[in-house]
């Protein structure tokens, strides 16, 4: 996984709540077996739409997301998380992420950041009034900054840890492989197996 | 030191535990399907890693299976590439697959189940958000991501940070009608769909302890539409019941210890939640939902809320006002007069065969009404079986509904089961977002008997709206 540090981009104002997965991406692009190549299905239902402000010359090339509380709700499809990096946004900004979408956007590199929701209405404002403004998202420093506001943001410390050293957790865990041994073990005998099949 | 249910579960899972880091938990069973898994083996042989424990790993086909001349081969070459994928690598890593055809095949919240392989005290994962559903059995069970499926394909562990616990206790008693469904979808109105982000739910209260499993399944399947990653239920009678005899459920000794193990799996007396709800069970009747989350919801004998009136936030006006545009309805109609085109009766949500028997029971002896039309579609190949076995089919086909084969179907329409733009349905599916069942299509949430009343008059209507 690459290393996540700052990054400065223009920035989308989506003023829409509880965007479920299958809003940002719908489940006919799910049938892919591959991991890349999802930006044509991100948010497809409301692209069809020319008035959707994705389509907005305005808003072209934009890499941090701005959105409502509550995004990311309903499905664990890590297609979500594919389909958004692949578009290129690197950083999405919400005062409540669904859980699943948070820790699977943790796996993949993209950062979710919590804002106060006052702090998003700002923020909503200042780039729909300018969309060329540059938007920094500072994860050493847990700051957002655009044009001399300073908003802070939380995440969890060791999420940004993993990012900030490009770390991935399987052979995280792999390292503690004596461990899993260990608690095989004294696993109690009654748990099921799957195999063999019984009759 | 008193502990919840959840917390024990959890206790009894970490295999390591380390300041300023995650635990490390150990999974009990993973729950495989063909949509969530191919990028996640194909991240194993890249690595050249080896699946660790094939035995605690189980795969099923369900959400592109067609219900329809399932002998024939899947028409869409994608999803027929996507579950041929799914065979290919349970072939190469040594899975037990159930495929197309198989009697065991169908939804994976289902099939674990029905399988005795999802019990009291364990952990359960699958790459699906709804495998909250195994929390029924008072196991923690929880839907991951495709790089987590990886993770644990490759090292039957997680590193997690504990959940936040939360108690919603249903009082009282479930009057004629009421479902588990509608008592799901009350919890959800009434705490929101972030409600219960962060935490796992337990489910109690006398109205809780009275369930079947069925019933239970129903109530935990939907914990995450409330934005919580677990529901669960403590173990008792009704859960040792349903296990007891099925085919991976622990028998002789076995059995005495694992009852044994599950009678300690409660919530002590003066354990802390930390966060507590409590719904009147006895005042619950059925619920739909009006908007495009599971939250939007009301009793039935309410009309459409007023966007502009019946919220105070402004994102809950703009939420309202855009799902009502979407779903084509005016603030003020009452929810009875809404007209439907399509019911399905089905899902990992209700899709089991308590669900048919009581829909069948609302329909027998009365037709699907003009104009409509409604899928059966059982939640697995079993369940079918077992309501053919009763008859079932009968009732339904008789009034005009359509009985298909098992899977996922239109609670996604990632097969060919979807609503056309516009189209409306009475679903007793778990998600009403938009475009779920189909680009277009407006879904609104029922429990099965109100499905079965609804097919047959035409709107949205509960049993007790129709002549004797």
């Amino acid at each position: 996984m690459e290393k996540f540090k700052t990054h400065t981009g223009r920035a989308l104002p989506l003023r829409r709540s509880n965007v479920d997965t299958d809003q940002i991406i719908p489940a006919v692009y799910l049938k892919r077996i591959t991991r890349t190549g999802f930006e044509d299905g991100l948010f497809a239902a409301w692209r069809a739409d020319p008035d959707f402000i994705l389509n907005s010359e305005d808003y072209q090339g934009v890499s941090v997301l701005v959105a409502g509380p509550d995004f990311g709700t309903g499905s664990s499809r890590e297609h979500a998380v594919w389909a958004l990096k692949d578009y290129g946004f690197k950083v999405v900004l919400s005062a409540r992420f669904a859980d699943i979408f948070r820790g699977n956007s943790a796996k993949d590199g993209l950062l979710t950041a919590v804002l106060k929701q006052e702090d998003i209405e700002l923020l909503w404002k200042l780039v729909e009034e300018n969309p060329e403004l540059e938007v920094t998202v500072d994860l050493e420093a847990r700051e957002v900054r655009v044009e001399g506001h300073v908003f802070t943001f939380e995440v969890d410390e060791y999420t940004r840890w993993r990012l900030l050293e490009g770390l991935d957790d399987i052979s995280l865990t792999l390292r503690h492989g004596e461990d899993i041994d260990g608690f095989e073990d004294k696993r109690p005998g009654f748990k099921p197996k799957t195999l063999p099949a019984a009759a | 030191m008193p502990h919840t249910l959840a917390e024990k579960v959890w206790a009894d899972h970490v295999v390591r535990s380390a300041d300023g880091e995650p635990d490390l938990l150990y999974i009990d069973l993973h729950l495989l399907h063909e949509v969530t898994s191919p990028q996640a083996f194909d991240g194993l042989r890249n690595a050249g890693r080896p699946l660790r424990r094939p035995d605690l790993t189980i795969a099923t086909e369900d959400h592109n299976t067609p219900t329809l001349e399932i002998d024939k081969p899947i028409a869409d070459p994608v999803s027929r590439l996507q579950i041929e994928t799914l065979r290919k690598n349970c072939a190469d890593f040594g899975v037990r697959i159930h495929s197309l055809g198989d009697a065991q095949q169908g939804i994976v919240h289902v099939v674990g189940p029905q399988l005795g392989l999802t019990q009291p005290g364990m952990t359960v994962v699958c790459g699906d958000s709804h495998t909250s559903t195994h929390g029924a059995f008072g196991a923690l069970a929880f839907g991951i991501g495709t790089s987590e499926v990886e993770h644990v394909l490759a090292t039957q562990t997680l590193p997690l940070k504990p959940f936040k616990t939360m108690a919603v206790t249903v009082t009282g008693e479930l009057a004629e009608g009421v479902t588990a469904k509608d008592v799901v979808l009350a919890v959800i109105a009434q705490i929101g769909t972030g409600g219960g982000q962060g935490y796992v739910i337990e489910y109690r209260g006398a109205a809780v302890e009275k369930l079947s499993m069925e019933g239970r399944m129903t109530v935990c399947n939907m914990s995450i539409e409330a934005g919580a990653r677990a529901g669960m239920i403590a173990p008792d009678e009704t859960t040792f019941a349903y296990l007891k005899g099925r085919a991976h459920a622990p028998a002789g000794a076995d059995w005495d210890a694992a009852v044994a193990y599950w009678k300690t799996l409660h919530t002590d007396d003066g354990a802390k939640f930390d966060a507590e709800v409590v719904i009147d069970g006895d005042a619950l009747t059925p619920y739909v939902t009006w908007g495009t989350n599971p939250g939007q919801g009301l009793p039935l004998s309410a009309s459409v809320p007023d966007p502009e009136t019946d919220f105070d936030a402004e994102v809950d006006k703009t939420a309202a006002r855009k799902a009502l545009e979407y779903m084509g309805l005016r603030a003020g109609t009452p929810l009875r007069e809404i007209k439907v085109d399509t019911v399905f009766l089905g899902s990992c949500t209700n899709g089991r065969l308590e669900d048919l028997r009581a829909a069948a029971a609302v329909i027998k002896g009365r037709k699907v009404a003009d104009g409509v039309r409604m899928l059966v579609v059982p939640g697995s190949a079993r369940v079918r079986l077992e309501a053919e076995a009763e008859g079932l089919h009968e009732v339904f086909t008789a009034a005009g509904a359509e009985w298909r084969f098992a899977g996922c179907s239109m609670c996604l329409g990632m097969n060919p089961d979807q609503l056309a733009p516009g189209e409306r349905s009475a679903s007793t599916s778990n998600r009403n977002f938009e475009g779920r069942q189909g680009k277009g299509g407006r879904t609104h949430l029922v429990s099965p008997l109100v499905a079965a009343a609804t097919a047959v008059t035409g709107t949205l209507s509960s049993p007790s709206d129709l002549a004797a």
